[in-house]
């Protein structure tokens, strides 16, 4: 068969491929037209908005608690810290001060929930690149996080565990020995996938020298969270503007030196370290006391604006709000830390193999809801 | 937060306001009012007095809110006061961008935000230009990389355009549709799109509507 088409095709050195947006390894619905040379990435562009549902609109005629569950639908893997960044913005803009208990249980579930996001990071990274078995006892682990979530506040994955002033709920009794039971026997458990894949020869093969970015270009492409951090970047919202109590408790940043997707998985590895520190630091130090502080009914933030971010698993979440003295915001905006990092990935790939496009993706630790919010 | 937040109250309170206090027995922050933070001139503020000695006359409002600095800028000095602020200040991290729309407002309709960053001190500005509808806004994407998908998601979903933007064409919604979604004046409901994405199968007016239609 000598058909011109094929001999076209044959001959062909540039080719441009759509990924996604139904490919599993896109992490959600990601769509890239990639421009290949074989199999060397001559660019890629990332086409979304297949999850867009218009949240920051919705935002404009709820309630401030009416606005909380619309953020669990963002980072549908972190949902406590995007509560964790509403109830904050607002909570300034009011010049609402929490009490104590209310920002220890704060931290406490805020570094489960960057517990439960690295683990699935962890899980469905390794999965692309091939390694099977991580997926299995991080979901056990992750589980393990969600039953704690479900026995504070129902919810195992929209959370809506936080309310302008405070927290919705007291512990339930028995939780704190649960949750101490839980990280007890986490840090083993780290060391065990670390056991599987740091020396791993083939993770190594697929991720030392993958997906590169120098850290002048992480803070041009505004990169936060992991990505930042791996280009030897120490910066860390938790330490630059302390939230709830974070500067009360000792804790490490960790950072790489290559900025490749191996230094990455290794600061995402120590900062779940981290997290079981900050935890317990947090449990053997959870003040008595009230858990709401004295805020009206209706929350009427004056009018003004300001702009407040967490950090994120993924990165810098922030939320600006503008308020024109109403009960609902005038301006809701997010700044998704998953958004901004998805725009670096092309600079990321640009001359590496098609097979590392999946590594890089994995890296990155977006997830569609929050870039198309 | 408490601690910053308490800084933030008290030095944004005008002087005078929080008397009073000093008779009664001390209340916790929490069980006590909230110390609301008032927006007052921040023309004095060093970070202001900085972009100002760099290009001079470029800002004309200086407000500080919750202890966060608000420079409002001239429409034609965005770009060079974006590049000072860049290469002399050193914000070199172009945390945010944004639009909020505030129709009929006679100074423009739009604001647009960019939320800076810098590294050297840890410090924060936000740098705000008045658009009127219709009037092109110079882009950033020179200055800060980042700005190029945060400016695209302002078009889309505000409608102004950047002029000198590399690629600037809708992110979040298809390129068929139509409206802005995040203007005010756009319907919470939505809009009728059946008819921009299927012309032949749906007439004007007859596709589907989005957020369900009044059955």
């Amino acid at each position: 068969m000598e058909s011109a088409h094929l001999k076209a095709f044959a001959d062909a050195e540039e080719m441009e491929i759509s990924f996604g947006p139904q490919h599993p390894s896109t992490h959600g619905v990601l769509r890239l037209m990639v421009k290949v040379d074989g199999e060397r990435i001559l660019d890629v562009k990332p086409i979304i908005g297949y999850l867009h549902r218009g949240t920051e609109k919705l935002f404009e005629r709820e309630t401030y608690n009416g606005c909380i569950p619309h953020t669990d639908r963002m980072d549908y893997t972190a949902a406590v810290t995007n509560n964790q960044g509403l109830v904050g913005a607002v909570e300034k803009l009011m010049g609402i001060t929490i009490p104590p208990r209310a920002a220890y249980l704060r931290m406490i579930l805020a570094e489960l929930q960057r517990l439960a996001s690295h683990l699935v990071w962890l899980a469905t990274h390794a999965l692309d690149i091939g390694a099977q078995t991580p997926y299995f006892y991080c979901f056990e682990e992750r589980d393990k996080i969600l039953d704690l979530f479900e026995e504070y506040c129902g919810a195992r994955l929209t959370t809506n565990c936080m309310r302008v002033g405070g927290m919705p709920f007291e512990l339930t009794a028995g939780w704190t020995d649960r949750c101490r039971a839980f990280i007890d026997q986490f840090p083993a458990k780290v060391a065990d996938w670390e056991r599987i894949l740091t020396k791993n020869r083939i993770w190594r093969e697929r991720t030392v020298g993958v997906g590169v970015i120098s850290a002048a270009d992480a803070i041009e492409w505004g990169l936060t969270g992991p990505p930042l951090r791996g280009s030897g970047v120490r910066w860390d919202i938790r330490k630059v503007f302390p939230y709830d109590r974070y500067d009360e408790v000792e804790f490490d940043i960790p950072i790489g030196t290559n900025g490749d997707t191996y230094d990455r998985y290794l600061v995402r590895m120590e900062e779940m370290r981290q997290s079981v520190r900050i935890i317990r630091q947090c449990l053997e130090r959870l003040p008595e006391g009230p858990v709401m502080a004295k805020v009206p009914k209706v929350i009427k933030p004056p009018k003004g604006e300001v702009y407040f971010s967490v950090e994120a698993p993924k990165g810098e979440l922030g939320y600006y709000l503008v308020s024109e003295g109403g009960d609902t915001p005038y301006r809701l905006h997010v700044r998704p830390a998953c958004f901004i990092n998805l725009q670096a990935l092309p600079e990321m790939v640009r001359g590496q193999l098609v097979a590392d496009l999946v590594a890089v993706i994995g890296t990155l630790d977006i997830v569609l809801g929050e870039i198309d919010r | 937060m408490a601690e910053e937040e308490k800084g933030a109250a008290q030095a944004s309170a005008p002087p005078g306001a929080p008397a009073g206090d000093a008779a009664a027995p001390p209340k916790a922050p929490w069980e006590d009012k909230p110390a609301t933070p008032v927006p007052h001139d921040a023309s004095a503020h060093p970070a202001v007095a900085e972009l100002e000695a760099a290009v001079p006359g470029a800002v004309a409002e200086a407000v500080e809110m919750a202890g966060q600095v608000t420079v409002v800028v001239p429409l034609e000095r965005l770009l060079a006061v974006c590049q000072a602020l860049k290469g002399q200040l050193g914000y070199g991290f172009l945390v945010d961008l944004t639009v909020v729309d505030w129709p009929g407002r006679e100074a423009g309709r739009f604001d647009v935000v960019y939320w800076l960053h810098r590294h050297r001190d840890e410090s924060r500005l936000r740098v705000k230009v008045r658009v009127a509808e219709g009037q092109e806004v110079p882009s950033v994407t020179p200055v800060w990389k980042v700005a190029n998908w945060m400016e695209r998601e302002a078009f889309d979903m505000f409608g102004l355009y950047f002029g000198g933007h590399p690629n600037l064409e809708r992110i979040l919604t298809w390129e068929g549709f139509s409206g802005h979604p995040l203007r005010k004046d756009f319907p919470l409901e939505g809009i009728d799109t059946g008819a921009a994405i299927y012309p032949d199968v749906f007439p004007p007016g007859g596709g589907p509507v989005a957020g369900g239609g009044e059955e």
